[in-house]
């Protein structure tokens, strides 16, 4: 049996006709775009064909409103430096308390510098509150940077209102859509939103190919100045091979875009009412409703995450955790904590998403495989009695912390 | 995905003594606030001899939280309890071949369990004693907690005394910018300004420049002779060898060691060996020996690495 990948909000595998066509232009086609001469030229022509399927994606009215870049992380740097550079005047920037660590640490840092930075808080189930949102906008504010789609829960957020809400002050408005581009349809051009952010390896593009959106007109200062590659905005020689690749997945992913709100979605919704229906105590994170099709979150009650996809992975199933252990810094995740999520559930969270390459069948296993990691788990924990959580169970167990 | 070794994986996939013990006499709940993980000890001791017959654990944590609690269950059965309490936080991270540094919290975490449970059997009040901040320096395994009080305590003023004082920092060097910021905090709250170090060469005079007493290595040290002038070659050697014995806890500490090669007059060639040989910090634990030295002799001594020495 092949092991089972749902950690697709993480990566995707790279398409294997993605790969193919990415490959003549490691070797026969490794001209210079910039280049003159023909081995220079057959790749401009490649790459102007890869800007035009990304901009069909996006909505975007014109191909030169597609800036390529290295990653998601960049773009949204470069977004957000950029706004803060085009008007000195403004110190103000409105994000929210679940962005993802791409802009979350980049304001933080400025913070230092002396920007105030607005964090929208999130209610229970991490959607925004616009009254706040509208009272913040004014002259001051530089920039608005929100995601479209949450990575950890797959909330969605209402971002082209709030685009247009801030076009109407006066307010550059960018929005990090990495998890969003290729499960929801989107228009730039019947929007306000002024810059967008994509990753390529997160629609079966590799890795180290992103995208800057920057509508036209709008005021923009690059982040990497010198050579002349994409008009100016993005100094340093295109990553040809990988932007090809970007450009076919941008095509595959459009007309997948139904399977993965039909298929993909259902899958997801029968491996939620699968899971929950076996193990008692665990919940469904963020706006349900509203969320990415194929993200699920689940909270498992009084035990802990990366002790899950340890076990899971023993099992060949591969899934991401919220719970402080299983990134690098230790912290518990800043989504969890910001819904209210209590603290014997957020540190229990795992995260599957799903991908148009999963299978029904898959979904059965996973939903066999997880009540019993879940039921081993909780026999090991403090909080836990023979057949459900001890009384109390905040009292029962009060550890002295360090 | 960390780096476990197969021992933490082992016992994390089979744990042992999981659950709680029946009739328990001593009972201990810790917590690792920077984790979230916690855990239950529960012991069962005999009374006459204090000899611990039973342990047994229960963890709200991850893998390696889950396979130090049952390393410390399986190394304190049998142990009478003041045996027991000897282990350290090192000892369970070497009984599993290693924890990733920012693990090693774990393995704390087992530690303390041990001292309240004890402390729970023994009828008196634990309170833990130390603090746990985040990670600031990786390589090392130090947290800002012990970053910040060090540099509080001592006054410290730039990157590289914080390196001596604590390590942190002194291997791949990516949280000097941390370390800077912690800086800038604490010596803002003591009416100072942080000013960076300058870089490259001019950086490398500057440290140079300064005097070896950054080392702070604890060892008690012989009472400072009027002088050492009437002693013999032999008699003096004898003496350098004392302070050199002094100092080797706080080197072994850190897997280095010294030897003493030869004295020549005011000059003492030593070798570093262990991981002190070839560390980046030699130079500040050759500056640190010196001051011993010629606080021990109360004349004026050069310390130099053997390397160094003329060729006879």
């Amino acid at each position: 049996m092949s092991d089972i990948y749902l950690d697709n909000n993480a990566t995707t595998k790279v398409d294997p006709a993605i790969v193919e066509a990415m490959l003549p232009f490691f070797t026969e086609q490794f001209g210079n775009p910039s280049s003159l001469h023909s081995f220079g030229n057959k790749v401009g022509m490649a790459l102007k064909k890869a800007r035009g399927q990304v901009q069909k994606i996006l909505g975007a009215e014109h191909d030169s409103e597609i800036i390529f870049t290295s990653c998601g992380s960049e773009s949204d740097s470069t977004a957000i430096l950029s706004a803060l550079k085009a008007n000195p005047e403004r110190k103000e920037i409105i994000t929210t308390v679940v962005e993802h660590p791409a802009v979350l640490n980049l304001c933080e840092y400025l913070e230092t510098e002396g920007y105030t930075v607005h964090k929208l808080k999130v209610d229970s189930k991490g959607r925004l509150d616009l009254d706040e949102y509208a009272k913040l906008l004014s002259d001051d504010v530089a920039v608005v940077s929100v995601m479209w789609a949450n990575n950890e829960t797959g909330t969605i957020f209402p971002v082209e209102k709030m685009a247009e809400m801030a076009d109407e002050a006066g307010v550059l408005f960018h929005t990090d859509a990495v998890q969003a581009v290729g499960k929801i349809p989107m228009n730039l051009q019947d929007t306000a939103i002024h810059m967008l952010s994509l990753s390529g390896h997160k629609l079966h593009a590799p890795k180290g190919v992103g995208v800057l959106y920057l509508k036209r007109g709008t005021r923009f200062r690059p982040l990497l100045r010198g050579g002349h590659q994409e008009r100016g905005r993005r100094a340093g020689t295109e990553n040809s091979a990988s932007i090809i690749g970007l450009g076919l997945a941008c095509e595959q992913a459009m007309e997948h875009m139904e399977f993965e709100n039909v298929q993909v979605k259902a899958m997801r919704d029968r491996l939620q009412e699968g899971i929950l229906a076996a193990v008692p105590n665990a919940f469904p994170t963020g706006d349900v409703d509203n969320r990415l099709p194929n993200t699920l979150n689940i909270a498992f009650e009084y035990i802990e995450g990366e002790a899950i996809l340890l076990l899971m992975n023993k099992m060949g199933i591969a899934a991401s955790s919220g719970s402080a252990c299983t990134s690098g810094s230790l912290e518990p995740s800043h989504v969890m904590k910001a819904m209210g999520i209590p603290y014997t559930a957020a540190h229990g969270t795992v995260r599957f998403s799903l991908s148009r390459y999963n299978t029904m069948e898959e979904i059965e296993r996973v939903i066999e495989a997880v009540p019993p990691i879940v039921a081993k788990l909780r026999k090991l924990s403090p909080y836990w009695g023979e057949n459900g959580p001890v009384e109390n169970p905040e009292q029962a167990f009060a550890p002295v912390y360090a | 995905m960390w780096d476990y070794s197969e021992k933490v994986k082992e016992h994390f996939y089979n744990p042992k003594n999981a659950g709680a013990v029946a009739d328990a006499n001593g009972v201990g709940d810790v917590g690792s606030i920077s984790c979230g993980d916690a855990l239950r000890l529960t012991l069962k001791v005999d009374p006459e001899t204090e000899i611990i017959l039973d342990a047994g654990f229960q963890t709200f944590g991850c893998g390696s939280a889950i396979a130090s609690s049952s390393a410390l269950t399986e190394m304190v059965k049998g142990k009478t309890l003041d045996e027991a309490l000897l282990i350290s936080n090192q000892d369970i991270a070497d009984f599993l071949d290693g924890l990733p540094p920012e693990k090693m919290h774990c393995s704390v975490m087992g530690r303390e369990a041990l001292q309240a449970a004890v402390a729970n059997y023994r009828g008196e009040e634990w309170s833990d004693d130390h603090e746990e901040g985040a990670l600031v320096c990786k390589c090392f395994a130090i947290d800002e907690v012990m970053v910040r009080d060090t540099i509080k305590a001592n006054n410290l003023s730039s990157v590289e005394e914080v390196t001596n004082y604590t390590k942190a920092g002194g291997g791949c060097s990516s949280c000097h910018e941390a370390i800077e910021n912690l800086l800038t905090e604490e010596m803002a709250a003591r009416g100072e300004t942080f000013v960076p170090a300058a870089s490259g060469k001019k950086k490398a005079k500057k440290v140079e420049k300064k005097k070896p007493d950054l080392v702070e290595i604890e060892a008690p040290v012989a009472k400072p002779a009027a002088a050492s002038a009437g002693l013999t070659l032999v008699q003096r050697i004898r003496k350098i060898e004392d302070v050199l014995e002094a100092m080797r806890p706080a080197l072994r500490a850190d897997n280095g060691d010294v030897e003493l090669v030869d004295v020549d007059g005011k000059t003492v060639y030593v070798n570093l060996v262990g991981a002190c040989s070839g560390c980046q910090m030699a130079a500040m634990t050759l500056g640190g020996i010196q001051q011993k030295l010629i606080e021990a002799m109360g004349e004026f001594i050069k310390v130099i690495p053997a390397s160094e020495r003329p060729a006879a």
